[in-house]
């Protein structure tokens, strides 16, 4: 909680915005990106048959805001899904499970599609996976377990108990 | 009886003073100094954060606080915050816990007997000492149940609307502010008032101020007082100002009431010579014992001179270039102001407006030749500006008398939607709705007419039997192409009145609800019930004068519109008469150059070209709004493409079912809203125009959303959440 209890912090909102603007929509990205760096776990949304199912992931974000990725088992539900239908949601929120949340927190929803990286790719996201989270590097090391990046399409981020905005990131 | 939640003044400490507040803390000392102040106990702070705590309230006020950025809210949201906050007090009673052991411990304290009940806020001496009147406080309450009320209503009052203005020279916030009330046997005094053991503007005089009665007249600036200048090292009366002794505060079952003040008393000076010296003398004791010049009120019972409040005397508050909050506070009138308005408002300045616009309408600019014409169009922009500063000066003071009741009606009825008051205020013949009757007319004869509308359409002047309806009607309101306040051009052709009129015709919309008449019945009569005797005729007058205060929200407008349009047709004429002389491209005229050219057939006009159209691709929308959160203005859920207005001329291709989408809604554009789905508005409030029209038609509108019109594109498919106050735009696949 910031020391004046977020009443009047000076953050991006609306009323800073202009259509088109890329100022805001480079506040909007600061945003993110914080949010992120602070943010170790995120929810994965996939279905199976069309039953949504949800469970959490450590994650990782690109500097860009167009990857996010995170690491499972080969065995996992979460993988199985997500190799049937790529299109899957992630979200990443601040709050801390306090009434004041309702308030002060924010929450952003990615939207993408997921594909299990491979080659250098792989490697390259490995060390940074590594790097971000060092307590996971033999779970991430291991041949059983895939790393995943999702290309993001859109996020949605909710501020102010109500207040939506959203980036587009690809078409 | 000395507990955690209530410490009696007698059982305070040096240390108490975080838990007692300002006010108690140094009614605590002078106690302590043998100063006869009346006797009280003090609610802690630890109650006020108690009862924040367990009911949930501290976190609803973050919530109603934390809805948008602060800066972007305009006073009268700032006072519809308020409000809401205000109201969760009024319904939240004390948890069972907290109040036993409170009503106890007041009952055996004071009983029956009447009470104060006043805040004392724990920075109360620093920096609010210069915000006087910023809290709450009441007089004459009688009963631990009462009083318990009350503490409520002081403690609500932490969050007023003048306290929000000043949040930061308060450092006002949720976690670290907190409220301490005083609970004072209440001393009827014969006569009261303030003293200054100091001048502020001269530093070797006091002042005494006094009246007949209780001081709270003369504390709200209601009751002129008598005032002497003293000076300090002779204690010498150096002058007397006598006030023009009319009225006094005088103890009711409500609170404190003004009354005509009996005329033995009038003639007669609330104190003599020897009591003046008294309460100076009063004040100078106060000033050594706090070691600092003191302003202190005081009242006179029973012989005795009583002292009921010291605080340091801080020198006025000079507004910053640009601080527009005194001006708002200065909104806020007393029931006996907003009569007095009233009274000027309806028998002097609605009938003078309504003939300087008659006088006009007579007055053909056609016939006049170029001077003449120059001559008038002058005269007619002077005498729109004279009420376009009336309009400031008295009708929007009068549109408190709205406030003013919801505050008398929740405080009374303690409704669940803050709101309530509203319904019974509306279904009150307005001028914007006879005029949108007058269109629905129109569209009658349009529809009913073969081919007219399809003349129309093609452009063609409207025939004879609605070319006389037009015309009577633009003499009456204007053509609405224009806004009614500050309008510096308009278009020239009746092209939105006819657009509107084809869309009416078109689509005959279903027309104000009935409904909330007889529900309106219901409310006043529950409302009225509360009362009894003279409160309950005064609790009628104040709805009345609600009634009026609601009705002349939009008819003033109406009325300064009609004003304008004539100035607007003067304007007309000689754009027409000029017209060979305007280049082609010229889209805007000064109004100066068209007189300058009236005057002098050899001038040559200036004129704004026409701007480039754009003609670039729409750029991708990478940021969008999914939800903006305003206020919710009037219930309903409408879905529906919007049409965002940002000039009069957008208004012409507005259709059926679309919703409103603006910065605010001018009173003439209220015409469209027997057309459109909602209403989204930037400008914020309960009580504006756009908020009043979309109740009386059943519309759901949102307003205070910030920065609508540059979020939100024409055409992007729009859910108006009337209840909640949210605006939700559908953007597509995720």
């Amino acid at each position: 909680m910031s020391p004046d209890d977020g009443w009047d912090s000076p953050s991006a909102t609306p009323a800073t915005l202009r259509k088109s603007g890329t100022h805001a929509s480079s506040q909007i990205r600061a945003l993110l990106k914080t949010l992120f760096d602070e943010q170790r776990l995120a929810v994965l949304a996939t279905h199976q048959d069309g039953q949504p199912y949800a469970t959490l992931v450590a994650f990782g974000a690109d500097e860009d805001l167009a990857t996010l990725y995170f690491a499972t088992p080969r065995a996992t539900r979460k993988f199985a899904n997500l190799s049937a239908d790529p299109r899957v949601a992630l979200l990443v929120n601040n709050s801390a499970n306090q009434p004041e949340d309702i308030h002060r927190a924010m929450a952003a929803t990615a939207t993408g599609r997921a594909v299990e990286l491979e080659g250098p790719k792989r490697a390259a996201y490995q060390a940074r996976y590594i790097a971000r989270h060092p307590h996971l590097e033999e779970f991430v090391r291991s041949p059983s377990c895939a790393l995943i990046a999702v290309a993001v399409k859109r996020y949605v981020l909710v501020r102010r108990f109500q207040t939506v905005l959203e980036l587009r990131i690809s078409p | 009886m000395n507990t955690k939640w209530i410490v009696p003044l007698e059982a305070a400490g040096p240390r108490d003073r975080p838990r007692i507040g300002g006010k108690g803390y140094a009614l605590y000392r002078l106690l302590s100094g043998g100063f006869r102040v009346p006797e009280a106990v003090c609610v802690t702070t630890a109650l006020y954060r108690a009862y924040l705590r367990r009911t949930g309230i501290g976190e609803r006020i973050l919530m109603e606080l934390n809805r948008k950025q602060f800066k972007d809210l305009r006073w009268e949201e700032i006072w519809d915050s308020a409000l809401r906050i205000r109201s969760l007090f009024l319904r939240k009673e004390l948890p069972q816990a907290l109040e036993g052991p409170v009503k106890k411990a007041l009952h055996a304290r004071f009983g029956d007997s009447p009470v104060a009940v006043r805040s004392s806020a724990p920075e109360e001496d620093a920096a609010a000492v210069s915000f006087a009147g910023l809290h709450e406080s009441f007089l004459n309450v009688c009963g631990a149940e009462a009083i318990i009320d009350s503490i409520r209503k002081v403690w609500a009052s932490l969050w007023s609307d003048a306290a929000l203005l000043y949040r930061q020279e308060l450092k006002l916030g949720v976690d670290k502010s907190a409220m301490a009330v005083l609970v004072q046997q209440l001393v009827t005094g014969r006569a009261s008032g303030v003293a200054f053991s100091h001048n502020p503007v001269n530093p070797a005089q006091g002042v005494v101020e006094a009246v007949h009665g209780l001081n709270q007249g003369l504390v709200d600036g209601a009751v002129a007082p008598d005032r002497w200048l003293i000076d300090r090292q002779r204690r010498r009366i150096v002058g007397h100002t006598a006030a023009e002794r009319r009225q006094w505060a005088v103890a009711d079952p409500s609170g404190v009431r003004l009354e005509a003040l009996p005329s033995a008393l009038q003639s007669k000076t609330p104190l003599d010579d020897a009591e003046v010296r008294q309460v100076f003398d009063l004040a100078l004791a106060a000033q050594d014992h706090f070691g600092s010049p003191q302003d202190v009120e005081w009242t006179f019972a029973e012989r005795k001179l009583h002292l009921l409040q010291s605080r340091p005397i801080t020198s006025g508050r000079e507004a910053a270039e640009g601080d527009q909050r005194g001006w708002y506070l200065s909104l806020k009138r007393s029931f006996e102001n907003l009569k007095e308005l009233r009274d000027r408002i309806e028998n002097e300045l609605i009938p003078a407006m309504l003939a300087a616009a008659d006088e006009l309408v007579a007055l053909d600019p056609g016939r006049l030749d170029d001077a003449a014409l120059a001559a008038e169009i002058r005269r007619r922009s002077e005498i729109n500006s004279h009420w376009v500063s009336v309009y400031w000066a008295e009708f929007i003071p009068y549109a408190h008398g709205v406030r003013l009741f919801g505050q008398v009606y929740n405080d009374s009825v303690h409704p669940e939607d803050p709101y309530e008051f509203l319904t019974l205020l509306g279904q009150t013949p307005m001028a914007g709705l006879e005029r949108n009757r007058l269109i629905d007319e129109m569209a009658a004869l349009v529809r009913a007419t073969p081919g007219m509308a399809a003349a129309l359409q093609a452009g063609e002047p409207p025939a004879a039997p609605l070319a006389a309806k037009l015309a009577a009607f633009i003499d009456r309101f204007g053509d609405l192409s224009c806004p009614a306040s500050g309008a510096r051009h308009c278009t020239e052709r009746p092209e939105t009145l006819i657009n509107v009129i084809l869309q009416l015709a078109a689509h005959p919309p279903s027309h104000p609800q009935a409904a909330p008449g007889a529900r309106a019945e219901d409310l006043k009569v529950a409302f009225l019930a509360r009362f009894s005797g003279a409160e309950r005729r005064r609790a009628e007058e104040m709805l009345d004068l609600a009634r009026s205060s609601y009705q002349l929200r939009d008819d003033d407008n109406i009325h300064l519109g009609r004003i304008e349009a004539r100035l607007t047709a003067a304007l007309q004429e000689a754009r027409r008469r000029l017209a060979p002389r305007i280049p082609d491209d010229a889209a805007e005229i000064d109004p100066s150059e068209l007189l300058l050219a009236l005057e002098n057939p050899a001038h040559q006009l200036r004129a704004q070209p026409l701007a480039a159209k754009a003609t670039a691709p729409a750029p991708v929308r990478t940021l969008r709004a999914r939800q903006l959160v305003g206020q919710p203005a009037g219930p309903g859920i409408a879905r529906g493409p919007a049409r965002v207005i940002l000039t009069p001329a957008d208004l012409a291709a507005f259709e059926a079912g679309e919703i409103l989408v603006c910065d605010a809604v001018d009173p003439n554009m209220t015409f469209f809203a027997p057309l459109s789905a909602g209403v989204v508005e930037r400008r914020g409030g309960m009580l504006i125009h756009g908020a009043i029209i979309a109740r009386e038609y059943g519309l759901p509108c949102v307003t205070g959303v910030p920065d609508a019109t540059g979020l939100i594109e024409t055409g992007d498919d729009l859910t108006v959440d009337g209840f909640l106050g949210i605006v939700t735009v559908a953007t597509g696949r995720l």
